[in-house]
């Protein structure tokens, strides 16, 4: 019984230190877990993969950088997915951050030989039309004319004059959207307005938090969801270039395992006590 | 270890903020009110350059610019005038006497807002989630399907009896009630995981930026 009163006392801040080591210490290590492929991201991964050369998709960026270590390992390997299926990408943002967001993630998966190699223009293969306030509204609006409502891109060019969008009226020239997601307005919203009231193809990578709220959605109005990090993780795993999202999964794993032990410490020692608290009430 | 400026900014203030793990401390407080000041001084640029210029300053420019040369009211322009006047009207609760006036345009938002998504969700979260509901509760040759179509039908059907207030909750409709509460306490649970990965996630993160691009102890 001491033992569990000790336990029950246990000063938090060790629990945190606990967390601390088992989140850092398996950054070291190069070891890659077994990542199993659900449903959900497979979903999101064959529809981009069934898309012929030349379609174009719709990448739209509703985060920030608070949200950037789940969504960021998304948007690279998707990035990368898409132009080395020689796919046109059309970025825009629902949050002031996104489109700056996306130009990181283009960054680095420029620096990728394979995709390196393929010289794309800004343009031609893809543009970022930048963020448009407005929220939902926005959506709403792009369902009629999506030049109307990025009338500039975001270097300031004239949407109209860029060959990629010469073509592009509404989501009915728009082959996929892909939705990175990590609040309002997000994937709800897209959902809402793109698929139900426009009937855009929608697949998304979603935070972890808000994840199992858009499970409901899967399969009728949207191919697949991303959740959180582990999402990343298989996206990365079944498209065969392991990144990022992946490294992370070990650090992921033992501070699951760590949380977990607690959980399990905590409820055995709360019941085990729980006789004694009784009596001496 | 690195010889960026912005990292070690980035490092201290990352460092700042967890030191309140361990207590209160005046290195933490000047750290939150860095990010509060930052957050609120990036918010009020953006806002301004993002909403306010392009939507009503570029806008009743282009009104004024055509009613000059052309004499002629250019309506759709002047319309996001009426946008911005809603805006200032929102402003006056900074003024008790006439304060009541900003409940106009919060009428105004309320209006659109409950007339744009009242479809929408109804649509969305109802009508089709419904039409998802209705699916083959045996596929053959699918066993997994099969339970997991089954698993969607009940967790739905007892999860609603669950919130069927209008009869007691006993007998086979308590059992069910029962069951229902089960789905949602299971539901909550993964939505607790799935919050827990999201926070480990964002930790990790933080921790390769310290151990990684700060001190370069990682390859």
């Amino acid at each position: 019984m001491k033992l569990f009163d000790r336990l029950l006392a246990i000063d938090r801040r060790i629990i945190f230190l606990l967390v601390a080591i088992a989140v850092t210490l398996p950054l070291f290590s190069k070891t890659i877990l077994h990542i199993e492929i659900s449903p959900m991201v497979k979903g999101v991964y064959d529809a981009v993969n069934n898309l012929p050369p030349g379609s174009k998709v719709l990448v739209t960026f509703d985060y920030d950088p608070a949200s950037a270590p789940e969504l960021q390992p998304m948007a690279l390997s998707f990035f990368r997915h898409c132009f080395s299926k020689d796919l046109k990408v059309i970025i825009m943002g629902l949050w002031p951050q996104g489109p700056i967001q996306a130009n990181i993630a283009l960054e680095d998966v420029f620096r990728i030989p394979e995709i390196k190699a393929k010289n794309l223009k800004y343009g031609e293969d893809y543009v970022n039309l930048g963020y448009m306030a407005g929220n939902e509204v926005v959506i709403q609006r792009m369902g009629s004319d999506i030049q109307a409502t990025f009338p500039v891109d975001y270097s300031g060019n004239k949407t109209s004059e860029l060959p990629l969008m010469k073509g592009i009226k509404n989501f009915d020239n728009i082959d996929f959207v892909y939705n990175l997601s990590a609040g309002y307005p997000g994937t709800m919203e897209w959902v809402q307005f793109a698929v139900d009231r426009f009937h855009a193809k929608l697949g998304a990578g979603n935070t972890a938090v808000q994840a199992p709220g858009m499970y409901p959605y899967i399969p009728r109005q949207l191919v697949g969801v991303l959740g959180g990090m582990k999402g990343g993780a298989e996206y990365e795993i079944i498209d065969k270039h392991p990144a990022r999202a992946v490294s992370y999964m070990l650090s992921q794993g033992v501070s699951h395992a760590v949380v977990v032990f607690f959980i399990i410490i905590g409820n055995l020692a709360f019941f085990a006590t729980r006789g004694k608290r009784k009596t001496s009430e | 270890m690195s010889t960026n400026l912005g990292v070690w900014i980035a490092a201290f203030l990352t460092l700042g903020i967890m030191s309140f793990l361990y207590k209160d401390n005046p290195i933490y407080k000047f750290c939150e009110a860095v990010f509060v000041g930052v957050s609120a001084g990036y918010w009020f640029v953006t806002e301004y350059f993002t909403v306010f210029l392009p939507k009503v300053w570029d806008n009743v420019e282009t009104a004024i610019n055509v009613l000059q040369a052309e004499g002629r009211m250019d309506w759709f322009h002047w319309s996001y005038l009426l946008g911005g006047i809603l805006g200032v009207l929102m402003l006056l609760r900074l003024v008790p006497k006439i304060g009541w006036i900003s409940r106009w345009p919060l009428a105004v938002i309320v209006g659109t807002t409950s007339g744009l998504w009242l479809i929408n969700y109804l649509v969305s979260n109802a009508m089709v989630q419904v039409r998802q509901t209705i699916i083959p509760l045996y596929v053959a040759g699918n066993l997994n399907a099969s339970i997991g179509n089954i698993i969607i039908v009940v967790g739905t059907f007892c999860g609603l009896i669950y919130f069927f207030f209008s009869k007691e909750h006993k007998g086979v409709f308590g059992g069910a009630a029962k069951v229902g509460i089960w789905f949602i306490m299971i539901t909550f649970g993964a939505s607790f995981g799935y919050t827990v990965m999201s926070r480990m996630s964002l930790l990790i993160a933080r921790m390769d930026f310290l151990v990684g691009t700060w001190l370069g102890l990682l390859k």
